[in-house]
């Protein structure tokens, strides 16, 4: 790396013809995606095995979902594709063509807080938050199939995100008392 | 005593909206124009010479960015309590996940790439990795001696008393190193402008330690460095130290590119090299009389700090001082040792030496009550603190502590005696059926304490300042540089304000942590936030009032409709209606630094933990089957916050004694994963069941006392003890160790009991 300060201006504008060449090639390998995202029809170009996390977060302004670890193991990035509970970072995101998906952003479907943002709020259910969104996102999967679960049922559907803060425990209460409000209401 | 209208309710948290919504911006959800993201390349090898370094001829190193060493303005090292921290690496590296140079490039998956194309060649010097080595020292791996500290606390006469002991009991007892394992991991955004100077936003516990270590590191005056709080996803004391080391790598890129830069780690990189709790090893040796009175002990507490001093010294301060547990020694000799070994510093991580110490006490409790043949329950009983009596610092207790009461109530709420007894008779009939693979039960208690606040005189030397503001629209806003990272630092301190003025909660607001806006309330650490800046924001909030008053805008009562008016009447005659608070050391404080003897703590919470434990003799996997957390803090400020700190500690607790175990090579965490490094999920908790006794101990803002770290002490030795009680100790089977792990339980059943 003993360039002259000459050699270097040369280098730059060599790497510059580079660089836009570079940039041309990466553009030319991506290809369009389509999907609904929290209702809302969106189109963006893609590199095909891209994460649905980052396209999510960098395309779409969504940065509800979060990377915890990047492998699938802690829940932070969870999003419901066509109803089923994914991690996002594991999702290559032409998977996603054609898909329904909704984030955090789009639980609640409007400006008020829905049923189980609410109970989080009251019961301690977020403390750092950043397990928050896909922990949510995680519970409104399982009061979807089972109106009424049973500790247990909660234990074992909350068990793929991690949270570090609460032990859980005000978590638990939280999605009951989601549980409980929807069988009264 | 007028009824408080906000003290003890659990009002939502401040920021809980955009928790739950997914508004919260933390430091990965932020972007600059023209920002770069930096990368660190990183030693490979636990301690050597730096020969060359060269970058891949094949790779297109076009519009990298590089900083090395040379690059650096200022001096090099992480300012923190000594400087003996390289930002990065110049000659010569000390263990294996040392910052040598870092990258940056607009492209994120580019600059990751680079790393690997970058080479280190070194000179491999000898290493150590053990506190036995480091003791030893074969090698010279840290200043004259391997030591980074020492200390030496003595309370009467400890020679005079083993001639007079019935019992002389022995024991050691080692814990391991465990990741803070926060679910969103390090990462900062450094941005440099020459008017300005530096300014970095980031995920951190405490802005001035960054602000502190960035004016060396940038040599840059105190106004031109800013620092500035994003929201924070976990920390768990480990973004105490480690943070100022990001930002300045940020930083350092910042200034050479002229460009914004980002660095997140990801989760390996964050696990593997920045800081864990200290691994431990305590000795004990204690005498003591026939009828279970402890009559004096020598207590050797050593630490393995890795391979810088950073927080060691105070981390081994708070460990030695909490050595002795809650109990009455009339003499006792402690001596703590922080040593050196060729591992990445270790670091601040919830309870902050306590836990280590308190396992071994907690463990030698029951090896005592074994050997005098009193019950767990008796010996703790019989040498419990009690008002008027002396810490082993000599600290009077003057607050009216009642352990035995304690102790009572959570054996009641636990069942622990029809427990115990039921389950020594199932034990034993499953062992006379001879059944294969049976499930044995036992029940532990650990009785402890955890001190508030910093220690000795360090609320002295940090002094810190707040200040409340009272604005026109006739909102509050408390300006502190506390951090919240989720225990709920800002609902905590805007309800001490809100009822300081008698104003509804949603009319007070917190600034967000910003060098530029707020004063130094001091780190975000030591479970000082509820009763030291707490107290603060009290007196600051009562200025404006008095303020108020003085200037005739409001009576001794008033509306929060006249208290708005009157904000509004006296900014427009005055300006700024701002009231600061200094901390200021209580009359009649007296603590020796050099012969730690003196009030460690302004005041100290108390607990008994009790868990019942199952342990599977087919799988030799240990489950927690319930769990009762009973303690005294003061004053519960808010029921829904307060619980969710402690089975939140409890959780934690829970891991570092089962399943959180860091598998180390050569200095290296091995398992840097979360995948193979397991912390405790929703199916592996029993219920954490939850209880407050409040016995009327005034400390703090409206009778708080600090309660943060306090559940990360007892859960391990209360597991490990009914373990024990699980599998009994016929065949001189011992647990002396966390994490212990299922392969560790089936080593001491099965190998041991056959040598």
């Amino acid at each position: 790396m003993s360039h002259t300060s000459e050699d270097r201006d040369q280098d730059r504008g060599h790497d510059c013809e580079k660089v836009r060449g570079r940039d041309r090639e990466k553009e030319r390998a991506k290809c369009e995606l389509s999907l609904t995202v929290n209702g809302k029809p969106e189109t963006v170009r893609v590199f095909p095995m891209e994460r649905l996390l980052d396209v999510l977060r960098r395309e779409l302004g969504l940065t509800g979902a979060k990377e915890g670890c990047g492998e699938g193991e802690c829940g932070s990035c969870s999003i419901l594709m066509d109803g089923k509970l994914v991690n996002s970072c594991l999702v290559p995101a032409l998977h996603a063509a054609g898909a329904k998906v909704i984030t955090i952003e789009g639980l609640a479907g409007g400006p008020q807080l829905n049923a189980l943002q609410a109970v989080f709020l009251e019961c301690g259910g977020a403390q750092c938050g950043i397990c928050t969104p896909g922990m949510i996102l995680s519970a409104s999967h399982l009061l979807a199939k089972k109106p009424d679960p049973t500790l247990e049922d909660i234990r074992e559907a909350l068990a793929g995100n991690l949270c570090r803060c609460t032990g859980y425990i005000q978590i638990f209460e939280a999605v009951a008392q989601a549980a409980r409000r929807r069988a009264g209401a | 005593m007028k009824e408080e209208h906000i003290i003890g309710k659990s009002v939502p948290r401040k920021e809980g909206r955009d928790k739950v919504t997914g508004a919260a911006r933390y430091i990965d959800d932020m972007t600059m124009p023209r920002m770069l993201y930096g990368a660190t390349v990183r030693s490979q090898i636990p301690r050597g010479i730096i020969k060359k370094i060269s970058f891949d001829p094949q790779f297109d190193w076009a519009e990298f960015v590089t900083v090395t060493a040379q690059d650096i303005p200022g001096k090099n090292c992480i300012a923190l309590i000594g400087d003996d921290q390289p930002c990065l690496a110049d000659g010569k590296v000390n263990h294996p996940e040392e910052p040598i140079l870092l990258l940056a490039h607009a492209d994120p998956h580019l600059v990751r790439k680079a790393v690997d194309a970058v080479s280190i060649e070194c000179e491999p010097l000898p290493a150590i990795f053990t506190m036995e080595d480091s003791e030893r020292r074969s090698q010279i791996v840290w200043g004259d001696d391997n030591t980074f500290k020492t200390f030496l606390i003595a309370k009467g006469d400890v020679e005079d008393v083993w001639a007079k002991a019935d019992y002389i009991v022995e024991g050691e007892y080692t814990t391991g190193a465990q990741e803070q394992l926060y679910v969103e991991n390090n990462g900062m955004i450094a941005a440099f402008d020459r008017e300005q100077g530096i300014t970095v936003w980031g995920s951190l516990q405490c802005p001035y330690y960054v602000h502190k270590a960035l004016m060396a590191l940038c040599n840059l005056p105190a106004e031109k460095v800013r620092v500035v709080q994003a929201e924070t996803g976990g920390a768990f004391g480990g973004k105490e130290d480690y943070p100022s080391m990001i930002a300045g790598h940020a930083a350092l890129l910042a200034m050479k590119s002229g460009r914004p830069v980002k660095i997140v780690y990801d989760r390996m990189e964050d696990m593997t090299a920045t800081t864990k709790r200290h691994p431990s090893r305590t000795r004990h040796r204690t005498a003591v009389s026939k009828d279970g009175k402890l009559l004096g002990g020598e207590i050797d507490f050593t630490i393995d700090g890795g391979a810088y001093a950073t927080l060691s010294s105070v981390v081994l301060s708070r460990g030695t001082i909490h050595a002795g547990g809650p109990y009455y020694w009339p003499s006792v000799r402690i001596r703590g040792k922080a040593v050196a070994t060729n591992a990445p510093p270790h670091g601040a991580f919830r309870g902050f030496g306590a836990p280590q110490s308190l396992f071994a006490m907690e463990r030698h409790m029951d090896r005592i009550a074994q050997a005098v043949g009193l019950s767990p329950v008796e010996i703790r009983r019989r040498n419990f603190l009690k008002p008027g009596q002396t810490t082993t610092t000599e600290q009077t207790i003057r607050e009216e502590i009642d352990l035995g009461k304690l102790l009572d109530r959570a054996l009641e709420l636990s069942d622990y005696t029809a427990k115990k007894t039921r389950f020594a008779q199932e034990n034993e009939n499953q062992e006379n059926e001879n059944r294969v693979g049976p499930v044995k039960k036992g029940m532990g208690i650990a009785a402890f304490l955890h001190g508030a606040g910093f220690t000795g005189s360090g609320e002295r030397y940090l002094a810190s300042v707040v200040a409340v503001e009272g604005c026109a629209d006739g909102t509050v806003r408390v300006l502190v540089s506390s951090t919240e990272f989720g225990q709920g630092t800002n609902t905590v301190l805007c309800q001490i304000a809100a009822e300081a003025l008698g104003l509804p909660y949603e009319d007070v607001r917190i600034a967000q942590p910003d060098t530029n806006q707020v004063p130094n309330s001091g780190p975000t650490v030591a479970s000082r936030t509820a009763m030291v800046v707490g107290s603060l924001v009290r007196s600051a909030a009562l200025g404006i009032k008095q303020t108020l008053i003085a200037s005739g805008l409001i009576g001794d009562s008033y509306s929060p409709g006249e208290f708005h008016t009157a904000c509004r009447e006296y900014i427009a005659a005055h300006g700024e209606l701002r009231s600061f608070a200094r901390y200021e050391t209580p009359e009649g404080v007296f603590w020796d630094d050099q012969k730690y003897r003196g009030e460690a703590y302004a005041s100290f919470a108390w607990a008994v933990y009790v868990a019942e434990v199952a342990v599977d003799l087919s799988t030799y996997s240990a489950s927690v089957e319930d769990f009762v957390a009973l303690q005294e803090v003061g004053r519960v400020l808010h029921p829904v916050l307060a619980k969710g700190q402690i089975a939140g500690g409890v959780a934690q607790g829970i891991g570092f004694a089962l399943y959180e175990k860091v598998v180390w090579q050569n200095g290296r965490m091995q398992n840097g994963q979360m995948t193979n490094y397991i912390m405790p999920t929703s199916a592996d908790l029993p219920s954490i069941r939850v209880f407050f006794e409040e016995m009327g101990n005034v400390h703090g803002a409206y009778g708080a006392k600090g309660i943060g770290e306090l559940p990360m002490d007892g859960p391990a030795p209360a597991i490990v003890n009914a373990i024990q009680d699980a599998i009994g100790d016929a065949l001189g089977t011992r647990f002396d160790s966390v994490p212990l792990m299922p392969e560790d339980i089936f080593a001491a059943v099965c190998l041991d009991g056959e040598q």
